[in-house]
This record gives C-alpha cells, sequence and structure tokens, in this order.
C-alpha cells in the first residue's frame, strides 16, 4: 500500500475517487454474516415486502464499510482512522453501484489530523451516505507534531 | 415488543466482552470487498505504524453488546446514523469490552407516520480499561 503524507494532501482539494464493485445479493448475505446482522430485510425478499419495502436493502452499515476502506485507505501504513461519522440518507439495493468520494476540508498542523467530507454515490450520482471522517496522516518531516518540531 | 419512549433515556446495557479474532476481521474485510492486506497479512501488518492486524473502522458494528431495556427484534428499524471515534485502532487480539447507554429518544413526523428516533453511546474499552473507540448510533423506529 502506498503512503500519503500529511504535505500532500491540500485543504479543499478532492481525493481520489474509489469505484466499488456492484452490490449483488450474494454480498448482503455475506455482510450479514460477518456482522451479525441478520435483520431479514436485507437478505429476504418477503421481509422486506412485509415491511413496505418492496425488496431487500443493503446494510446502511455496508456502505459505511465502504467508506471505512476509503479512508483507511488514505490513511496507508503509516496513519490512522481517528473518527467515521456518516447518515444513511438513502437506501441502497443489489445492482447498485457506489463511488467513493473525499474533500479535504480542515487540516490541523499540530496533530498531522486530516478532515473531510466523505460521501457514497449511486450510479446515478445521487449522494446515498454522507458523513465525515478524521484522519492521522504521518508527517514528511518525520514529525509526530509539527509544532514540537518547530 | 417494548415501547421505545423518553423512559429509557440513561439506561445502560450489561457490559459485554469480546475478543476480536483475526478471522473475524479477514471475513469482515471479505464481506466489504476490502483487499486491504493490513485486515489479513500479519507480516505485512508488523510492518506498518500498527505492527499488528487491525480492525476496519466500522468492525466494532460486530459487537453485540446488550441494549438495555429494550427488544428491537421484529420492529419496523432502520439505521440513521452511525460514528465511530477512535483513541486507538482495534488490534486482532484484543478483548474489547463494550457498554452501551440510551442517550436520546425522541418522534418526528415522517411523511408515512410517527417516526421514533432512539441515539445509543457505546464505549469500548480494552483489558487495561483504556478507552479504545466510542459509537453512537441512531435508530429509527417505523410505525
Amino acid at each position: 500500500m502506498s503512503q500519503t503524507y500529511f504535505e500532500d494532501v491540500q485543504l479543499n482539494e478532492a481525493i481520489p475517487a474509489l469505484d466499488k464493485d456492484t452490490i449483488e445479493r450474494l454480498q448482503l448475505v455475506m455482510y450479514a454474516g460477518a456482522s451479525g446482522d441478520f435483520n431479514p430485510i436485507h437478505t429476504i425478499t418477503e421481509a422486506a415486502d412485509a415491511q413496505g419495502l418492496g425488496d431487500v436493502i443493503a446494510h446502511g452499515m455496508l456502505s459505511m464499510g465502504f467508506l471505512g476502506q476509503y479512508v483507511t485507505n488514505l490513511a496507508g501504513p503509516g496513519g490512522m482512522v481517528n473518527k467515521l461519522q456518516v447518515r444513511f440518507g438513502q437506501m441502497v439495493r443489489p445492482k447498485d453501484t457506489l463511488t467513493l468520494k473525499g474533500v479535504v476540508t480542515g487540516k490541523d498542523d499540530c496533530k498531522n489530523l486530516v478532515s473531510l467530507d466523505v460521501w457514497a454515490e449511486n450510479q446515478r450520482g445521487e449522494a446515498v451516505t454522507k458523513g465525515v471522517a478524521q484522519v492521522t496522516l504521518p508527517s514528511k518531516s518525520g514529525c509526530g507534531c509539527s509544532c514540537d518540531c518547530k | 415488543m417494548t415501547v421505545v419512549d423518553k423512559s429509557l433515556i440513561g439506561l445502560v446495557g450489561e457490559p459485554f466482552t469480546e475478543e476480536v479474532e483475526k478471522g473475524a476481521i479477514r471475513k469482515f474485510a471479505e464481506a466489504v470487498g476490502d483487499p486491504n492486506p493490513i485486515y489479513r497479512d500479519e507480516e505485512y501488518a508488523k510492518t506498518t505504524v500498527h505492527g499488528a492486524i487491525i480492525a476496519p473502522p466500522s468492525f466494532p458494528t460486530t459487537f453485540r453488546a446488550p441494549m438495555p431495556g429494550v427488544n428491537l427484534w421484529g420492529m419496523k428499524i432502520l439505521h440513521g446514523a452511525q460514528e465511530y471515534s477512535y483513541v486507538r485502532p482495534i488490534k486482532a487480539g484484543d478483548k474489547i469490552t463494550v457498554q452501551t447507554r440510551i442517550s436520546d429518544v425522541y418522534e418526528k413526523a415522517g411523511g408515512s407516520g410517527k417516526m421514533t428516533f432512539m441515539v445509543t453511546e457505546t464505549a469500548g474499552k480494552d483489558e487495561q480499561g483504556e478507552l479504545v473507540y466510542t459509537g453512537t448510533t441512531t435508530i429509527i423506529i417505523r410505525e
């Protein structure tokens, strides 16, 4: 995995997008098993229909998992994800294809902490899950805290 | 089925301890479709700043901590929002003790009837009693 440094990201600049594979029903079954969320609205058509949803919907937490992948990639082997906060705005269903996007909204020079707006967009360009993240990135100066270096 | 109303605010669930197994981390990453080697390759993980396999940021959703005073099974629920904040990443082998508190319950009139919002706060601590992460969950209960 390549490393992005604190000095590499600029305020108001976009982070390269990440395209996820199209969501298939099997992925929802896998995610139910891996997460322990067996709410049948995510895997069984009849259960979803009985709740007025028509057919199964993806776990909101799956799209948060995608965003977790996105910000962990940014953190790389030398950084860490401090915070990930999301709001589930629109339902995601099998055959939807999500793309993860982000923009830098803040840089804390003392903590090498980067704040971001992040979101998952579907194939129609609708932001289905929106959130904010904070990621600590290593500094090229090798210093954990730029302030201490001065 | 329990009624979800403001009387639940302040209730605290029983503490619950989960050992974070590397196989559970790998399966979670596979379900998300995340190929990052830090979730599955111990030799690679040793070369990272964390020195060990870590869990993805949304992994604490797998800790099915007891919910105080309410059983949501069978209700029409949607997940409204979720936050995780970390002091440090969760690592494979950690024994994390989680405890959940209901911090708010409020109602909103939705397009298709009343919606009840329940907010819970969860703290996860390690074996030394040090805080590792906090989680805030907003659940929407539809009528």
